[in-house]
């Protein structure tokens, strides 16, 4: 976090310059209508930015008490909500959490050449609720729910903006450290649900959401107004539809970039020896260039 | 130049053995400790190390990923997941070999230009710049092919897309662009057979390209380096040593590069890369806008601003291979753009145009952005066939100085510069190589 607070003067002069810059160019959604995507304030965003861990502890409830209904997150394994950098559970917490989880394991064959469901264990992945696609679309209505464990790398937030501006909008996401487009869109998309326009041809079936390309989603409000699920006293947050959104879009987002703590860490530490070896070596060439004239 | 006389002593008995046998010390004493450099480099000249440092961090993070890269339709996706999530310090790896690639072309798009704007294509280092063109080819060759391994959305559609533009020979001869294409997939689409044979061939093309630089290298050091004016070194004072006057400036270089490199690997190590390639390739869904890396932005909107598909193949190839021609192709009697008042202007509308056609090849090919980028294709091939002979005919460049020593300590200029009066400058009509 220090390294975060470093940054951070250069950080809101630069985003001053791009709030500028950007008035008068919104971005707009496939659907044609103009969605603009907010940059929200995500403790592990930028250059310094770390996961809060009780916000990652709040969406895995989110993640578990809501979504996992249709969701698989396959690529994350129970034993990953132990590790550093993550939501850092109790080990015998995931360990009862896994045996406890409602999608089970199919395994085997065993000695009789059978298969057989067994309870997961911390080395098993987290298991949505369809045995596979097929099955999921025909439960769906035809939709299929995807796997959320790279979901917010998976989408991007597009600035469809006038060429002239580009490269200083550009730039000002390289210094920054702008790699949040995913969850901005994430968030977005989880509370984006609103009355369709007069005249807009919803198809049955499908929900009216203002983010998602074309704005017909299958995928009904998945967190009603006031919130889904209850946090704990001890959470740190009070449970709404936004804070919901936020704590799960969080939660995903480590899910798809569970290494962000450390490789921002080694990031400084990289900087800091790369910067202090250039100018060494920028000195030793003046040294050696003063012996000529040049 | 190679021709000077070696200094190397043999300090050792076991040295003195090696040197009458196989003298390899000597040649890296004489070739790159006691090499004589242009004192007058700038740090544009540092890019060929820059590069060299790229090939090599390529080459050792690629051998590492393929311990554990599965190359089939089945297990690619989820082999790079693994390699990210479960595999020591993978995510790290993952992160420097798909950057290293835009890294590797940032550079090398610097020194092209270098070497356009310096002249460093011209007599005597033809062979040197031709290389140069082949190096680039590889490197295409083996950046598209690596980034079908990922396997990603944006990984299978950039194959579909790419391996197809054969087809278009199917207008020549019926047939011959889909059997083209039938061979190269292994099949009847884009499948695992594809796959499977574009890694080897990810793995072959590397080595191919460190073969073409070590032909690089050398041919470099027989012509010796060109420099910002241009001249020949003609007296041991327009020179230094390699080492360790080089040497120094490259090593301040390469670290720099080095942390704009660490920046997006460590912070950024999506940036430059695209969100759909983290969704799984699915041969039944088409992406919305399928646009290739960066790097090849201009080359695909040269492809898309013509409007018949064997026309846009052949124009998006031949805007590579005519960078092979320009030796012939620049008629200024002088090097270095630096001397060259209306060449100058001509540069950087080129440099422009190049950029342009990069903005334009990530947009949809559609109004507005179809319409320039005919226009900005249209003067890629003229700066190269129409401005840089005529230009290089027509105009009087300013006066030079007479020696790179002379460039160096500010000496008035000498005689080879231009004169006031109209006519010929003086020397115009001496043979390139001298000037």
């Amino acid at each position: 976090m220090t390294a975060y607070r470093t940054v951070a003067p250069l950080r809101s002069v630069l985003a001053v310059l791009g709030a500028l810059i950007c008035t008068g160019a919104p971005a707009m959604a496939a659907g044609g209508e103009a969605a603009h995507f907010e940059r929200h304030e995500w403790s592990f965003a930028g250059v310094g930015g770390q996961y809060d861990r009780n916000q990652l502890r709040r969406g895995f409830q989110v993640y578990k008490e809501v979504c996992a209904s249709c969701h698989a997150l396959e690529r994350v394994k129970f034993r990953n909500l132990v590790q550093k950098g993550g939501p850092e559970f109790d080990e015998e917490a995931v360990k009862a959490l896994a045996a406890e989880w409602p999608n089970k394991i199919t395994d085997g064959p065993n000695d009789e050449g059978a298969m057989f469901e067994r309870e997961p264990k911390l080395s098993d992945k987290i298991k949505g609720p369809y045995k596979n696609e097929q099955e999921a679309r025909s439960i769906q209505n035809g939709a299929y729910p995807p796997d959320l464990s790279l979901i917010t790398r998976a989408r991007s937030v597009h600035n469809e903006a006038s060429w002239y501006i580009h490269v200083p909008m550009m730039l000002r996401d390289v210094l920054t450290g702008y790699a949040e487009g995913g969850s901005d869109y994430l968030y977005a998309l989880l509370t984006g649900y609103k009355e369709a326009p007069q005249g807009f041809n919803l198809a049955e079936g499908m929900n009216y959401n203002a983010y998602f390309p074309g704005n017909q989603i299958a995928m009904a409000q998945p967190i009603p107004e006031g919130g889904a699920v209850e946090y704990q006293e001890n959470a740190g947050a009070k449970s709404s539809l936004e804070q919901n959104a936020k704590d799960v879009t969080a939660f995903l987002a480590w899910a798809a970039d569970p290494s962000l703590n450390e490789r921002k860490q080694l990031g400084w530490t990289v900087m800091l020896y790369l910067i202090i070896t250039t100018l060494l070596l920028y000195f030793a060439k003046k040294r050696i260039w003063s012996r000529v004239k040049h | 130049m190679s021709n000077h006389a070696s200094t190397y002593e043999p300090k050792s008995a076991t040295a003195k053995w090696w040197d009458e046998r196989l003298p390899v010390p000597r040649m890296m004493h004489d070739q790159f400790v006691d090499f004589p450099t242009p004192r007058n480099l700038n740090y544009l000249w540092t890019f060929g190390g820059i590069l060299t440092f790229c090939l090599v961090a390529q080459l050792v993070t690629g051998i590492v990923l393929a311990m554990h890269y599965v190359p089939t339709a089945d297990d690619a996706f989820n082999s790079v997941d693994h390699i990210r999530r479960d595999v020591n310090y993978g995510w790290l790896l993952q992160a420097m070999h798909a950057t290293g690639s835009s890294m590797f072309f940032l550079a090398v798009y610097v020194h092209i230009f270098r070497g356009l704007y310096y002249g460093s294509y011209r007599a005597p280092r033809e062979i040197l710049w031709i290389l140069g063109v082949f190096i680039l080819l590889a490197m295409m060759a083996t950046a598209f092919l690596g980034y079908s391994l990922p396997w990603g959305q944006m990984s299978f559609w950039a194959v579909t897309v790419i391996t197809n533009l054969f087809s278009s020979l199917d207008s020549v001869i019926p047939g011959l662009g889909t059997g083209i294409v039938e061979w190269l997939w292994g099949g009847y689409a884009v499948s695992g057979a594809t796959l499977n044979r574009f890694f080897s061939l990810h793995y072959l093309l590397p080595f191919v390209i460190f073969g073409l630089v070590i032909l690089h290298i050398w041919a470099l050091h027989v012509a010796g380096q060109n420099n910002p004016t241009g001249l020949n070194i003609k007296t041991k004072s327009d020179s230094l040593p390699m080492y360790p006057y080089a040497v120094a400036k490259d090593a301040v270089a390469l670290f720099a590069f080095v942390i704009v490199f660490a920046w997006f690997v460590l912070f950024l190590p999506d940036y430059l890369g695209h969100a759909d390639n983290f969704i799984e390739a699915n041969p039944l869904v088409t992406p919305p806008h399928i646009v290739p890396e960066w790097y090849f932005l201009p080359f695909y909107a040269i492809l898309r601003a013509i409007p018949d598909k064997l026309g846009g193949v052949i124009a998006m190839f031949a805007s590579i291979a005519i960078l092979a021609f320009i030796p012939w192709l620049d008629r200024s009697p002088v090097r270095s753009t630096k001397y060259r008042p209306i060449y100058k202007w001509f540069f950087w509308l080129f440099l422009f145009a190049c950029l342009a056609l990069g903005y334009l090849g990530s947009k949809p090919a559609e109004g507005v952005y179809v319409f320039w980028a005919r226009i900005f294709t249209a003067y890629y091939f003229a700066h190269f066939l129409l401005v840089m002979p005529i230009v290089g005919s027509i105009e009087t460049p300013t006066k030079l100085p007479g020696s790179i020593t002379d460039a160096v300590l500010g000496k008035s200029p000498g005689k080879s510069g231009a004169t006031g009066g109209g006519g010929v400058p003086a020397g115009a009509t001496a043979a390139p190589e001298d000037r």
